[in-house]
């Protein structure tokens, strides 16, 4: 394997018990790079994530992440690999009992010994690069959806990650928000040589930052490109995410009886 | 015809199935609380915070419950005690009543309403908001960090509330008995000194707590993590947290108690 790619997936298939999510997935995450996942609500995005971080194990297909092989490792060795990853969660997944200094100094005290003073400079670092050094004994409650994230964001590079996995980093925030965190990513890969997977379902934000696309869709990637390759594809698939339109390759209607006979007309005379 | 009777014992044999399935995940859970609680004990702290919230934040009940268990039990002892004469022996009845039974168990229900709740809310609530997904990719094992602290300190908390509990019981049976209702103060004290045996009762009642604890926190514990991520889900849980540890309690204090006290 090339050591260019830090994340490496290979025909990748994963089933919730009977019920196939992921059918031979293949996806390279270069290093330094903004990677984008995108696909239709419960397309499996978020499970890839989740096989990457080696929270889930693949049915078939192997998932590496900096040579080393998820689904391989013992609890130890996963738990090594994860500190070298951060991860935000759909709603950053803060931990309510304790306040935002607290929350971006955890990872620090359970993984460190570094002294107080030095967890205290860096906790401040860290929340100043997200804009939020003012707001550091906050509790979670007391933060906006917006901010709530940023300090997620902050959480996850506190011990400078290689990998930072994001999940919807942008549903539910208002435009000024959206375009603070879609630029924090990129700012984020760019001056800490991170590399970012970014799974999502906002077109317009996130082709703005990335650096290539894959979509997903009934578990196979449907296509995939730079984001000017992705504006200009003629797959029909990408043409209806991108437009938003109504009907197309993904149908309006869930599949049902035929209409006139859920109704009973036909037994009318 | 057959169609019918597959689908009869379809019917049993599910939620059957389900059950063991369900026992069967509990008892693993059980057994990687005791397995991980290594991190409990080399940062006791964690285990302390626990203690704080499980059982410092349950006194005020405690305290109360007990007095008017004490006050009721002195009033209802009284007057039974009366009718033979032997009213003296009220502080035997008292105390032994609570040590041995009412204060390990009575403490236990009232625990596993005001703690166990508690407990199986903020488990399923940290679960349904990825707080414990968060915390196992930030290579912290949940187990550990955030489940077995609280076992620990249940365990530690319950026998401490139960003791408290007969104390203040005690006490609220001698402000009824001797303050109120005149039965001599020393004979109180010196007849109850006299027939509570520290191995035979107290020693017993301490146990009792200690199942007790055990039992309602792997029960609150497990339904918290165990509980789907939703509104519904959490709150489905915590109504199973208190039914299904008040009767274990119930059930089991039964059988602790047949096998403590048959020579007695």
């Amino acid at each position: 394997m090339s050591n260019d790619n830090l994340v490496e997936i290979r025909d990748l298939s994963f089933a919730y018990g009977n019920r196939p999510i992921l059918k031979g997935i293949n996806l390279t995450a270069p290093r330094g790079k903004v990677i984008a996942i995108m696909g239709g609500s419960g397309s499996g995005k978020t499970t890839l994530l989740r096989l990457i971080g080696g929270q889930l194990r693949p049915d078939a297909g192997t998932v590496r992440v900096d040579g080393q092989q998820v689904d391989q490792l013992n609890t130890r060795e996963l738990y090594a690999l994860r500190r070298k990853m951060g991860m935000l969660f759909q709603f950053g997944a803060l931990f309510t009992d304790l306040s935002v200094f607290d929350n971006v100094a955890f990872q620090m005290r359970e993984h460190t010994d570094l002294p107080e003073a030095l967890i205290h400079d860096l906790v401040l670092m860290k929340l100043q690069a997200v804009g939020l050094r003012g707001a550091s004994q906050l509790m979670p409650a007391e933060l906006s959806g917006g901010m709530a994230r940023r300090v997620a964001l902050a959480r996850a590079v506190a011990l400078d990650p290689m990998l930072i996995m994001y999940d919807e980093p942008f549903t539910g925030l208002d435009p000024i928000s959206l375009g603070v965190i879609g630029n924090l990513i990129r700012r984020m890969t760019d001056t800490l040589g991170l590399t970012s997977i970014i799974v999502t379902h906002d077109i317009q934000e996130s082709l703005k930052i990335v650096d290539y696309v894959y979509f997903v869709s009934n578990g196979v990637i449907e296509a995939e490109g730079t984001p000017a390759e992705i504006l200009a594809s003629p797959a029909p698939f990408v043409h209806q995410f991108i437009h938003g339109e109504e009907d197309g390759p993904v149908p309006f209607h869930y599949p049902a009886a035929d209409y006139a006979r859920d109704l009973g007309l036909d037994r009318r005379t | 015809m057959m169609g019918g009777l597959a689908r009869f014992f379809a019917a049993i044999g599910h939620p059957v199935i389900d059950s063991i399935e369900r026992l069967g995940f509990a008892s693993r859970f059980f057994g990687l609380i005791l397995l991980r609680s290594g991190t409990s004990f080399l940062r006791f702290g964690l285990v302390i915070r626990e203690i704080f919230s499980a059982g410092v934040l349950s006194m005020l009940i405690i305290i109360v419950s007990g007095l008017f268990v004490g006050m009721v039990l002195g009033l209802q002892g009284y007057r039974t005690l009366q009718t033979y004469g032997s009213a003296d022996s009220l502080g035997v009845l008292v105390a032994l009543s609570l040590v041995r039974e009412l204060g390990p168990v009575v403490a236990a229900l009232l625990f596993a309403g005001r703690a166990g709740t508690a407990m199986t809310t903020e488990v399923g609530l940290m679960k349904a908001t990825e707080q414990l997904s968060a915390l196992s990719m930030m290579a912290v094992d949940p187990m550990a960090r955030i489940i077995a602290p609280r076992f620990w300190g249940a365990v530690i908390a319950m026998p401490l509330l139960a003791a408290i509990f007969s104390a203040v019981g005690v006490f609220g049976g001698y402000l009824v008995g001797v303050v109120l209702l005149g039965v001599d103060d020393g004979t109180f004290w010196s007849q109850m000194q006299a027939a509570v045996d520290f191995r035979e009762d107290i020693l017993n009642g301490v146990i009792k707590s200690l199942v007790f604890g055990c039992v309602i926190s792997a029960i609150a514990l497990f339904e918290g993590y165990d509980a789907p991520p939703t509104a519904e889900g959490v709150s489905r849980a915590t109504t199973r947290t208190v039914v299904t540890s008040s009767l274990a309690i119930l059930a089991l204090d039964f059988v602790l108690t047949a096998f403590m006290f048959k020579g007695v």
